[in-house]
């Protein structure tokens, strides 16, 4: 089957079955991570640092260890000593082990408010909380950095007194905060500006944001005297999982089984570990089955949220609407260790448009906050909003329609990237059209305080290494083995192209997310990777029992396989008519003669295809409180080819939703300590359904040639281009810019009168 | 470690008899003690409506309520929801309108929507998601769920 622009007749593709876990979702009966119970099953807690930046001067567990109930306590003491050892992540890349190690539990210093420092295993939750209380830490507390640019400052404390910033891909032997500094470079930019009309410049921040899926981080693990681990838990990759876990522990990969439960949200947050390895450990010690769980304020604290940061943009455009040159520093906040993905910013800053002359600066910064984590396109949404919001105003200056002004620079294939690589066949320029003929943009908005904004948006996607095995049943039905775990429904997508391909019904498949010693090694859910990828390795599974039942008829018949055809669920042979058997009729023929139908199949796709978003927002802001409300919202986006529009349209309007948030009310408040002050769901004030209108959905389908649907991954993109929507819609509502997310009401009135 | 107190309760139709400490919620207790796991935890503050029960049949968050209090009550959990006849209008409408992705939030957004329900048969989009704002969802931006809410309402309305 090959990729082409013209529709194709799908017999599974495209239509909306009901998710094959849907049933037990909706009665209650899914497992999801803290829902596992085991015979004889202790509670784990942990006890976290009250400071944002101190040493520990010494740790004292004996009297908790003392207390009734409890089954043991371990620290940093019980891990082994990742001293100088590389921690290879697969696509995370290799990073210190000693980071990772140390992120789980602190040694030396703790990094930030909600470090884990110790744990205990008691009979019951709150036992083994009372028992915390009795762990005694001594801290030095030391001045806290809690600012991107202020941990850049030369004099700024030092979380770690011996990184050395990482300049342009080699070693300094320069002490600072600074992680590591990189640049994309393309064309004369000095040029570019001198043929430039008009130049603006601004500066834009993005504050601290969690991810805030619903499900805490939860782990269970079993240590059997012969040293077999199994863990149960709720993460986004089980591989992953067991290779950070091998690593941190020093236990062989043999000896360790990650068996992922249904996981309630993640959206790169639940790529790292934080419980598991420490619940192993005190499984332990113990001897016991040990399930730690998070409550939502370790959460806040004490998981990866994503990257605070500070963009600097300035762009030059001709009278005509060019864009002819652009100069941008992003510099975005790691946390507590190296890692900010600001590398994907800065790829993502310019990629909806072709510029000819650009440099951009990427700055990845230690401050002392929680380690950050991915968060849907990471880097993205915190670059593209100065670049989106910047366009606006010329648009304004230049009295030309933002959209025209868009497809006029529009990146198109064959285009070069700031990566110096080529765009393949993408869907800008088709998006950004589909948002000029919607009828949300073709509508007139009236009244007093309303305005439009519309912005666009770029996330490159991952391919990466995905497996599934497939087997057919002797009833014609087939199982499905996956390693993907599922977060949004993508197992019906998977199941789908697996049907597709082999020509059953999207209900005759029965697909499982497994554990790692029942399928082949496969990456993360992230990247957006799994309908793609993981779909990959379906469509390949599908081909090749499909090979083997025709093999197999033909067998049968006694007649060259290529006179076999497999349609309709039947066999038939095209020479005579007389033959012909129903897959069901094969299936239970070929079992009790011992043939075995399967497939195991692992790929690793490299033709990824890039998405585009542009988004449309109206808004109302309330003159007084500064209070935004969204009155009408619609999400465009090239998908590729969506395989079940249901789940693809709620991946638009729930990255959508994040957005908002992101936009208008989300932020980690900090006092001068550093300490949080809205650990919480109440005022860490995320999207409710009493703040939203229906997100109106448009798919556009520009197939990727890369994937024998066309897919494309879609589940990120649309956290991107809401910041800028939603700010140039705010300046047209009440001509105010504003240059900071969250635009909150205090800072939305404060930029009111400050106009005044 | 403090006493255990007993509690008789029925608990989806069924009658309960269990111990628990005074400081166990009612959500720790279904959860942990009875295992009926379907009932979430989210913040266990009362900010998400991941445990939703009804009491009585009143909506609360059952992290909120300790479990002594349910003595003598009738609790209703999402594992009750589905009648002999099959899954709930309610189920059947989430699923057929992809009203979940990670689906951590359905119980309690089932749970919600099926007190509304019985109230107001008929509700409004605006009705809707005005008592579904104690509820969070991270993943779905919440049109679908409304767009189930209200599609259970006219099934209901035809089973009528
Ligand atoms: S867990 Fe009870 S409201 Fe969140
Ligand atoms: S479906 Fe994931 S939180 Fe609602």
């Amino acid at each position: 089957m090959s990729p082409t622009e013209t529709k194709q007749e799908y017999q599974v593709i495209g239509k909306r079955p009901v998710r094959h876990d849907g049933v037990d979702k909706v009665t209650g009966r899914a497992v999801y991570g803290a829902d596992v119970q085991l015979p004889g099953m202790l509670y784990g807690k942990v006890l976290r640092s009250p400071h944002a930046h101190a040493r520990i001067k010494s740790i004292r567990t004996d009297k908790a260890m003392s207390l009734e109930g409890v089954k043991a306590v371990v620290t940093a003491a019980d891990l082994p000593d990742p001293e100088g050892r590389t921690a290879n992540l697969g696509e995370l890349g290799d990073v210190p082990l000693r980071n990772l190690t140390r992120n789980v539990l602190a040694s030396g210093k703790v990094l930030y408010q909600g470090h884990a420092i110790a744990a205990v295993a008691a009979t019951n939750p709150h036992l083994a909380e009372e028992a915390l209380d009795l762990i005694e830490v001594e801290y030095e507390v030391l001045p806290p950095v809690m600012d991107v640019l202020e941990a850049m400052k030369k004099d700024a404390p030092l979380l770690h007194e011996d990184l050395c910033t990482m300049e342009l891909g080699k070693k300094s032997d320069h002490h600072s905060n600074i992680a590591s500094h990189q640049t994309f470079r393309r064309g004369d930019v000095k040029a570019g500006f001198a043929s430039a009309d008009h130049i603006l410049e601004h500066e834009y921040r993005s504050a601290t944001v969690h991810q805030g899926y619903i499900e805490p981080h939860a782990a269970t693990a079993v240590w059997s005297a012969d040293g077999q681990v199994t863990l149960w838990c709720t993460t986004q990759g089980a591989f992953s999982m067991r290779a950070m876990v091998h690593q941190i522990l020093g236990i062989p990969v043999s000896k360790l089984k990650v068996i992922p439960t249904e996981i309630g949200g993640g959206f790169g947050g639940k790529i790292p570990s934080y419980g598991e390895p420490v619940a192993a450990l005190l499984a332990r010690k113990s001897r016991r089955p040990v399930k730690v769980v998070m409550d939502r304020t370790e959460v806040f604290m004490g998981t990866g949220p994503t990257s605070a940061s500070y963009v600097k943009l300035k762009m030059g455009v001709t009278r005509d609407g060019r864009i002819v040159a652009a100069e941008a520093m992003l510099a975005f906040e790691g946390g507590a260790y190296p890692g900010a993905i600001v590398g994907a910013g800065g790829l993502c800053l310019l990629a909806p448009y072709n510029i000819e002359n650009l440099v951009i600066d990427m700055y990845d910064v230690v401050v002392n906050k929680p380690k950050t984590a991915a968060y849907r396109a990471p880097g993205a949404p915190n670059a593209e909003h100065a670049t989106e919001a910047l366009i606006d105003e010329f648009c304004e200056l230049l009295k030309m329609d933002p959209l025209e002004f868009r497809l006029k620079n529009a990146s198109k294939e064959g285009d070069v990237q700031a990566n110096d690589v080529r765009f393949p066949r993408i869907g800008c320029i088709e998006t950004i059209e589909a948002a000029r003929a919607s009828d949300h943009y073709r509508s007139k908005l009236n009244g007093p305080n309303r305005g439009r904004g519309v912005a666009a948006g770029y996330w490159m996607n991952a391919g990466l290494t995905s497996s599934v095995m497939a087997r057919l049943n002797a009833d014609g039905t087939v199982t499905l083995n996956e390693g993907s775990t599922d977060i949004g429904g993508s197992r019906t997508s998977i199941a789908m192209q697996l049907a597709e391909s082999f020509g059953i019904r999207a209900e005759d498949v029965s697909p499982s997310v497994v554990d790692t010693d029942s399928v082949g090694y496969t990456e993360v859910t992230g990247g957006s990777r799994v309908t793609f990828a993981t779909g990959y390795a379906a469509y390949e599974a599908g081909q090749a029992l499909r090979r083997q039942v025709v093999e197999q008829a033909a067998k049968l018949w006694k007649v060259e396989p290529e006179r076999v055809l497999f349609e309709g669920g039947v066999l038939r042979d095209l020479d005579d008519a007389a033959k012909k058997i129903g897959l069901p009729e094969l299936a239970e023929t070929l079992a009790h003669r011992g043939v075995d139908i399967g497939a195991r199949i692992t790929v690793t796709p490299q033709k990824v295809g890039g998405v585009f978003g542009v988004h449309i927002a109206d808004v109302e802001v309330d003159p007084g409180t500064g209070k935004v409300t969204i009155l009408r919202y619609t999400v465009v986006q090239d998908v590729g080819k969506a395989i079940h529009p249901s789940y693809v349209e709620g991946q638009m309007q729930g990255g959508a939703v994040q957005g908002i948030g992101w936009a208008l009310n989300e932020e980690y408040v900090y006092n001068q300590e550093g300490k949080m002050l809205n650990a919480s769901f109440l005022d860490y004030r995320m999207p409710t359904s009493l703040d939203l209108p229906m997100i109106e959905t448009i798919i556009v389908e520009v197939p990727n040639p890369g994937h024998p649907y066309g897919v494309r991954g879609v589940g990120e993109v649309p956290i991107v281009p809401p910041l800028a929507t939603v700010a140039n819609a705010i300046a047209h509502a009440v001509s105010v810019r504003l240059y900071e997310v969250p635009m909150s009401p205090p800072r939305v009135v404060k930029a009111m009168l400050a106009k005044k | 470690m403090p006493d255990k107190a007993r509690v008789r309760a029925t608990i989806n139709g069924e009658p309960a008899d269990f111990l628990c400490e005074p400081r166990q919620s009612l959500l720790e207790v279904l959860r942990e003690e009875l295992k009926l796991t379907g009932t979430k935890e989210g913040c266990n503050n009362g900010n998400c409506g991941a445990c939703n029960v009804l009491l009585n049949g009143l909506l609360v968050n059952s992290c909120l309520v300790l479990a002594v209090e349910a003595d003598g009550a009738k609790v209703e959990t999402i594992e009750g929801v589905m009648g002999p006849q099959g899954l709930h209008p309610l189920q059947t409408a989430f699923l057929e309108n992809a009203a979940l992705q990670c689906g951590i939030c359905t119980p309690g957004f089932i749970v919600a929507a099926k007190a509304l329900l019985e109230r107001k048969p008929k509700a409004t989009e605006a009705e809707i998601r005005h008592w579904c704002a104690g509820n969070l969802c991270r993943c779905t931006g919440y049109d679908k769920i409304v767009r189930a809410v209200l599609d259970a309402e006219t099934r209901m309305g035809e089973g009528q």
